[in-house]
């Protein structure tokens, strides 16, 4: 092969293994990427059902039903709108009523979550950053106590 | 005092590195050599004052200084005194601390490597390093003082955050750091070479033996930090393709990929400024690594005492010395001598095919890591990229790679022989088949992709002992022979196999958790819970305390055929000073295997709710990680490399300008 043939098919098979990355990234950023969706925006754009997600926010006061076995409900809240979320496992440590939440999983109906795996971050103060910009973007934020995005590990519980 | 001596010496350590940098550069103009030279010992010095400050910091943890704000923060009197010490780097201004020791550790270093390094590209060289640790000593002083005093002074700390208190984090961050921090040198070592404007194998082979033991190192860090965050965090993963960890991954395929360019360019004197584009690339991602942890920018499970005010300084670093290394490339780079081309099936082809694969794989990482944060700063979307991203790019690049590595260790160089090559390693083919159908009919199925791992596997460690059979020789000359010669190659060649091996072993360890079983359960005392092939029986929930945390612990007998093999325990810890609830696993070795239980939450009905993992030679995912590395460390003895490289070719000492 003479030099150029050679640099041509460097540059051929760079080009073509790049063309298949690109093509593979395009196919997984079409169905592996999920959006994050606070209570409010979860309603006001009005997504369909069985769409997968990640729903976050505050753990409803009052709302956590231990049910049979490991079935849990509780409702997610960013004090404006609510969803009530069904989730069975365990659920992470600092997991109570009251904090920030994310949950990832599938909307059954309007109102209705069905979760698959819960995050809360391993800190008395976490409060999950998207959870918190929500928060901020509705003006209920209120800086200081909780709201410290100082983190340490979080847990997760996924079914 | 020894903390204010100590905040006395990082400064000075400051000024040095300045002088470090600036001084062999200003020679450079004026073309005096004896003036360059003072590079050394400044690099030197600095290395001592920083040593001493971190000293200092050390024995104000060590002695419980709470004078001190960052020792009030992250320490605690009642702290086992092992945490103490490592509570030095358990916090953001430690941890940039000893970011900075291992940096000019490695400056040091290069200082005193004077028969391997050519004088002129080692003052260099140690001017580059100057101004990567000017910049994050600055960063040290000027954001992330951890010398702050407090007055008053506090009786008692705020105690380190308890996940943090924990034997792997005295492993895990210095193992990480010195490989982050290690590619800094090859980093140096490409400016050097765009500054003085040649390039050749003696280059080649002075960068070598750093980036080989920043890889060592980073391929260490990131199996510990793994294995870390599999038993400590308790949900019994042992990678969650999670961005902090993304960042260490992207250097460590980077820095792969240079380890093997480097190789063609020493010894096919081809491939300069690719090579030159890879160094100038895995540090900007080690750089880059630092900032999306040290940032606060990123939602991540493991980020630890992140603060966004100091983002924008780490940001400039960032900017400057990557927007930097890529202008002098794109201004010098030119001019460098290129190298000769070859062809496409030698072994220069398959390390080239090596390097396309590894960084498009890192390409796709990067995207999968920053295209959120892109997207949410350009529309305010916020996504999520998950494990499911990740397994539609990155294995199906990664897998093609597993596949060519055999061929590429034993393919010849200059002229290879595709058919002869393939016909060499029918043997591997052969075991990754065998392995691959043994265990289909073992398990009577399984996901395709796990079996094709499995096949993977066997055939990489197939693949590195047919080569050693080859080089030794096997099959032309007597056994005995034989043996002796493979006793006799040079280290580097075992260390390939060997590394390679160990890619082999971590590829199966992967596969087989595609057979790990996962049960959740409500369980009261006298319970059993099946898990593989052993049964869980509940014997007791007790509470416990120890000094610094109460726990409540739930016992159980493994029993494997209705005989007793042992015991287990899990956890669930409250820690006193904080009052932070971890979850401790549970955790029981059978040989390569094991079994994995999660405490969760006591149930209304008076049990408890457990999650039991079995875990199928999940030892290998590790196992494998560390043999690589033992490879790398072997390569990194070879006689080549510690002879002393030829002093520059032909004595033309002027640049090639």
């Amino acid at each position: 092969m003479t030099r150029k043939q050679r640099r041509l098919t460097l540059i051929a098979a760079a080009l073509a293994v790049l063309g298949v990355a690109l093509g593979l990234v395009l196919f997984a950023m079409r169905d592996n990427i999920v959006f994050f969706y606070s209570p409010t925006d979860l309603e006001a754009k009005a997504v369909t059902p069985g769409t997968r997600l990640r729903l976050g926010g505050l753990v409803a006061e009052g709302s956590v039903e231990k049910g049979e076995g490991q079935n849990v409900t509780f409702a997610v809240t960013d004090t404006n709108r609510s969803i009530t979320v069904r989730y069975t496992g365990l659920l992470p440590d600092l997991f109570r009523e009251g904090q920030g939440v994310v949950t990832e999983g599938v909307l059954e109906s309007a109102g209705l979550f069905r979760a698959d795996s819960v995050l809360a971050k391993h800190d008395e103060n976490y409060m999950p950053r998207e959870v918190a910009d929500s928060l901020k973007e509705q003006g209920l934020w209120q800086h200081g106590g909780k709201t410290d995005a100082q983190g340490g590990g979080a847990t997760a519980a996924s079914e | 005092m020894f903390v204010e001596a100590g905040h006395y010496a990082l400064t000075l350590a400051l000024g040095l590195s300045l002088v470090q940098f600036l001084m062999p550069l200003w020679a450079a103009t004026v073309r005096d050599e004896a003036l360059a030279a003072i590079a050394a010992p400044a690099a030197l010095c600095a290395f001592a004052c920083v040593t001493l400050a971190f000293a200092a910091l050390t024995y104000a943890y060590a002695t419980s200084d709470f004078s001190l704000v960052n020792v009030v923060e992250n320490s605690h009197s009642l702290k086992p005194f092992i945490y103490k010490l490592t509570g030095v780097w358990g916090n953001h201004e430690g941890s940039m601390l000893l970011w900075v020791l291992i940096l000019t550790l490695f400056g040091a270093m290069v200082a005193l490597s004077r028969r391997a390094v050519p004088s002129r590209l080692r003052h260099l060289t140690l001017a580059v390093q100057g101004a990567v640790a000017f910049a994050f000593l600055a960063f040290v002083e000027f954001t992330s003082n951890p010398f702050l005093r407090l007055n008053p002074a506090p009786f008692e700390g705020q105690d380190l955050n308890p996940i943090l208190q924990d034997l792997g984090l005295a492993i895990h961050p210095p193992l990480l750091y010195i490989g982050y921090v290690g590619f800094s040198i090859s980093f140096a070592f490409a400016l050097a070479a765009l500054i003085e404007g040649r390039i050749d194998a003696v280059w080649a082979r002075a960068v070598r033996p750093w980036t080989l033991t920043a890889w060592v190192f980073l391929t260490l860090g990131i199996a510990m930090g793994s294995y870390w965050a599999y038993y400590e965090l308790g949900w019994g993963g042992w990678w969650f393709w999670d961005p902090v960890e993304n960042a260490s991954l992207m250097p460590w395929l980077a820095g792969t990929a240079l380890l093997h360019s480097t190789i063609v360019m020493e010894k096919r004197d081809a491939l300069k400024i690719w090579t030159i584009l890879l160094a100038i690339l895995t540090f900007s991602l080690s750089l880059l690594g630092t900032f999306l942890v040290r940032s606060g920018v990123l939602t991540s499970v493991h980020s630890f005492a992140t603060d966004p005010t100091r983002g924008a300084f780490i940001l400039a670093i960032l900017v400057v010395f990557i927007g930097g290394g890529f202008a002098l490339f794109a201004w010098r780079a030119p001019l460098l001598r290129q190298g000769g081309l070859f062809a496409p099936i030698s072994r220069e082809g398959a390390l080239v095919a090596n390097n396309l694969l590894l960084v498009t794989a890192c390409a796709t990482v990067f995207i999968g890591t920053l295209y959120p944060l892109a997207l949410e700063a350009l529309t305010g979307a916020k996504i999520s990229v998950g494990e499911p991203f990740f397994n539609a790019t990155f294995l199906p690049i990664v897998m093609p790679l597993l596949a060519l590595i055999p061929i590429g260790q034993t393919i010849v160089w200059k002229r290879g022989d595709l058919l002869g090559t393939v016909q060499r390693l029918w043997a591997a083919y052969a075991a990754g088949l065998a392995g691959a159908l043994i265990i289909f009919a073992l398990v009577r199925g399984g996901p395709v992709l796990a079996l094709l791992g499995i096949g993977l596997g066997v055939y990489l460690l197939a693949g590195s002992a047919v080569d050693i059979y080859h080089r030794a020789g096997g099959g032309r000359v007597a056994p005995g022979v034989m043996l002796r010669r493979a006793a006799g190659l040079p280290r580097s060649a075992w260390g390939t196999a060997i590394a390679h091996a160990g890619v082999g072993i971590t590829v199966l360890g992967i596969a087989a958790q595609a057979w790990s079983t996962e049960t959740l359960a409500v369980v009261n005392r006298g319970d059993l819970v099946n898990a593989g092939a052993y049964t869980l029986r509940l014997d007791a929930i007790f509470p416990r305390t120890a000094h610094n945390y109460r726990e409540d612990v739930a016992r159980f007998t493994v029993l494997r055929d209705g005989r007793i093999i042992g015991t287990l325990e899990g956890s669930k810890r409250i820690y006193v000073t904080r009052g932070m609830p971890t979850t401790e696993a549970g955790i029981m070795t059978l040989g390569p295997s094991q079994l994995y239980v999660s405490l969760g939450e006591p149930q209304p009905s008076g049990g408890m709710g457990v999650r039991i993992y079995w875990k199928p030679y999940v030892i290998f995912v590790w196992l494998g990680s560390v043999i690589m590395a033992l490879g790398g460390l072997l390569s990194l003895t070879d006689r080549r490399l510690r002879v002393a490289a030829p002093v520059a070719a032909r004595g033309r000492l002027v640049p090639a300008e």
